[in-house]
């Protein structure tokens, strides 16, 4: 220990990672994680307001059954935009690349990732493949979806779409990078004594993901280059007038987009499951059983693809046995809905900004689990599939799920990245104007759904007209709720009052070390708990007393 | 219950590469494991176009290049195991060896490719076959030529590294000590191998009489 602290090159205590280097260059050629860590919360908060733009737009365009600000071919652009850059440029590096980035090192007690300048470089082929999206974008956009489904996108699309698969394609690899990078740093870099069982469940689900990152994303890279073959060759196995297979593309395409819904959503897990037990100052119920839930979540997530092609012509007993795999997903995802509430109980809850985020998650996944239960039969899919219940199920679970659970991560860690508080009314007010806001926008779109409106429809039957001014309404709410964070986190990065090293009082490795944390992380070695989450709600409900 | 101080926050080591280079490999899996998958469904769709057209291809050329490939493996493990047992100039000669197979097989596969076209095997454009199964034998050669070019590109990739792996141990800069970087070249190499074990029987023993 002496040794340690004797050390000549020990740094100046008010020295930190953001103060290693001011200019551009430093940051550029960072392979500091948390450094890497903004790099991609800067990209991803761009690319998610240009998505959210597309929809805002889209929203506008609905309120009139019939045309009034675009043609129907721009209103294509805007869904595929929208679904493109919100899919691959945030939601599925969100949590992981930013807040994974920034916490998994210093939640296992380590420097820095295990392999720093993949790491980096992981960052430099996400902004190539985001370039590749904004040239898609200013050459005139795609109109094929999100999806990409063959024959459209490959005979009839008179759009970039070679660029966006490129884009795509590219971002893929950073992807695997990234959770590669994790996958070794959780096995090789815990602290001595840090045992898989002492881990927060917020490593956990980000290691889950990782695999999932690793083992998924080839297969889409693969797929979308025999795609993009079979645009510019003109033929290929995915076109039925060539002897090919076009439901074989949705296969291949859904094998990954299937597991794809897990990145982006068991990582909201993790970090709901950080703050919730912070704000109810209990330890997780069922840490345990949480923990086998999200690999049970993460190995069953590769299992279940099919549902999504119940009326694309699959056989009926492949549809069958996915329809019952898709339901053994359900079970793992209400043990974490049952546990989280079990951690409530009789806890000494208290609502700041992240923990009134961290209910909001798990009150729209719920709704949004529940509503996929709907989709997983086979007989209420056939009716509702490709409608607007599609569309409000799974932003229950992307938007109210992922974003909602990426804001409470953001807002837990603010202080610990970047030793700044932020307003606390005014981080309140958001959460519940987002909360608001979004199920004026979505919850709509179930009714729609149930009364038949098909989504991606441009023009639309009158009578869905109300409901469909109630979503728009929600969505220029949920707009400005958006905005609010952007206001009021930048002006706390600027001027916010310094923050302490532990303002939750929360238990993780990283609260130990200082805020913002040292270049190398810790200062001293961290202690390990013998168990995570050693929170004690009576002494915390006497402390406020 | 707090840890020692050296242990705490240490420095990635080459346990770490390692397992880190073994997930890639498993990512690489996928990647190839979906063109496999393509592959099969294709062939259940079209059985007798498949094994007309695996007919056309070169077996000759085929065989041969699977058993440069294979020896290049021998002399690559045998590179590896030579430097970590400290004869430098042994593995400095298997590394060359393994450099020259690697070419080679990149040239009969590149002598290969240049028949397929001048026999108008290439499935877009003008192609030889025509008749009930041209549909069929034109996605044998897409898929051909498709995971040949893969194989191809991380071979490529594969003689890259292997000349850095060259220059590195002529010049002691990887040593007995020092030997991860060639040991994880080779497991690299093992992977563009083991695919080529696959790739061969499906695309050129399909039905052979």
């Amino acid at each position: 220990m002496s040794t340690a602290i004797a050390e000549p090159a020990a740094p100046e205590p008010q020295s930190n990672y953001l103060t290693n280097g001011y200019s551009l260059w430093s940051w550029l050629t960072t392979t500091d994680h948390k450094r890497i860590a903004i790099l991609y919360g800067v990209t991803i908060t761009a690319f998610f307001f240009i998505g959210g733009a597309a929809a805002t737009l889209m929203r506008l365009e609905l309120v009139s059954p019939t045309p009034i600000l675009m043609s129907a071919g721009t209103y294509n652009k805007l869904f595929t935009a929208h679904g493109v850059i919100m899919v691959w440029f945030f939601l599925i590096p969100s949590i992981p690349a930013t807040l994974g980035n920034f916490l998994i090192p210093l939640m296992v007690g380590a420097k820095d990732v295990a392999l720093p300048r993949v790491n980096l470089l992981s960052w430099y082929v996400f902004a190539l493949g985001g370039c590749f999206v904004i040239v898609t974008l200013i050459a005139g956009g795609i109109d094929t979806g999100w999806t990409f489904y063959t024959p459209y996108s490959t005979r009839f699309s008179q759009t970039q779409v070679i660029y966006g698969l490129v884009g795509v394609f590219v971002t893929g690899f950073s992807s695997i990078m990234t959770g590669l990078n994790f996958i070794v740093t959780v096995h090789r870099l815990r602290a001595p004594g840090l045992t898989w069982f002492r881990l927060p469940l917020f490593v956990w689900a980000i290691y889950a993901t990782s695999i999932i990152l690793v083992l998924a994303t080839p297969v889409l890279a693969m797929t979308l280059l025999l795609l993009a073959m079979q645009r510019v060759f003109g033929l290929g196995i995915f076109d039925a007038t060539l002897g090919g297979d076009p439901v074989l593309f949705q296969h291949m395409f859904w094998f990954y987009s299937h597991p794809a819904v897990y990145i982006m959503v068991l990582p909201a897990m993790g970090v709901a499951s950080e703050v919730i037990t912070c704000f109810a100052r209990k330890p997780v119920f069922g840490y345990r059983t949480m923990a086998y839930a999200i690999a049970a979540i993460a190995a069953f997530g590769f299992m279940v693809w099919g549902h999504h092609m119940f009326v694309a012509g699959q056989s009926l007993y492949a549809s069958l046995v996915f329809s019952f795999l898709s339901y053994i997903v359900a079970i793992p995802s209400a043990i974490k809905v049952f546990n989280w509430t079990a951690t409530l109980y009789k806890g000494s809850i208290t609502f700041e900004a992240p923990m009134l985020y961290a209910l909001g998650f798990v009150g729209l996944f719920l709704i949004g689990g529940l509503t996929g239960l709907y989709l997983a039969s086979l007989g209420m899919d056939v009716d509702l599939s490709r409608t607007y219940f599609v569309v409000a199920h799974f932003h229950y679970i992307m938007v109210g799920g992922s974003v909602m659970a990426y804001f409470a991560g953001l807002h837990f860690w603010w202080p610990k990245i970047t030793g700044k508080l932020y307003s606390e009314s005014g981080s309140r007010l958001a959460a519940i104007v987002i909360f608001v806001g979004f199920n004026l926008t979505f919850f709509p779109q179930f009714i729609l759904g149930i009364e038949g409106m098909p989504r991606r429809y441009f023009e639309y039957s009158p009578h869905f007209q109300f409901l469909n001014i109630l979503s728009s309404a929600g969505a220029s709410i949920l707009a400005a709720g958006y905005v609010l964070p952007l206001i009021y986190l930048t002006w706390s990065a600027l001027h916010g009052a310094r923050a302490p090293d532990n303002p939750w009082g929360a238990k993780g490795l990283e609260w130990q070390t200082r805020s913002p944390p040292p270049v190398e992380n810790f200062d001293a070695p961290p202690s390990i708990p013998e168990r995570p989450y050693d929170y004690d709600p009576e002494a915390a409900e006497e402390a406020r007393r | 219950m707090s840890a020692s101080a050296e242990a705490v926050g240490r420095r990635a080591n080459d346990t770490d590469s390692e397992v880190g280079l073994w997930i890639f490999l498993a990512s690489e899996v996928m990647f190839f494991g979906l063109l496999f998958y393509g592959y099969t469904i294709t062939r259940i769709n079209h059985p007798q176009a498949f094994a007309d057209a695996s007919a056309h291809t070169d077996l000759l050329l085929g065989s041969v290049n699977a058993f440069v490939l294979f020896t290049s493996s021998l002399t690559m493990a045998l590179a590896a195991r030579s430097l970590r047992l400290g004869a430098q100039r042994a593995s400095v000669r298997l590394l060359a060896a393994t450099l020259a197979l690697g070419i080679l097989f990149l040239a009969i596969k590149c002598y290969e490719y240049h028949v397929d076209i001048e026999s108008h095997l290439v499935p877009w454009g003008d192609f030889a076959v025509s008749g009930r199964l041209a549909g069929g034998e034109r996605l044998f050669f897409f898929m051909y030529f498709v995971m040949t070019g893969a194989h191809a590109i991380h071979l490529t990739v594969g003689l890259g590294v292997l000349s850095v792996m060259l220059v590195g141990v002529a010049r002691g800069t990887y040593t007995e000590q020092n030997s991860q970087a060639v040991e994880l070249a080779a497991l690299y190499w093992a992977l563009v191998d083991t695919v080529w074990i696959f790739l061969y029987p499906i695309l050129y023993l399909v039905h052979r009489p």
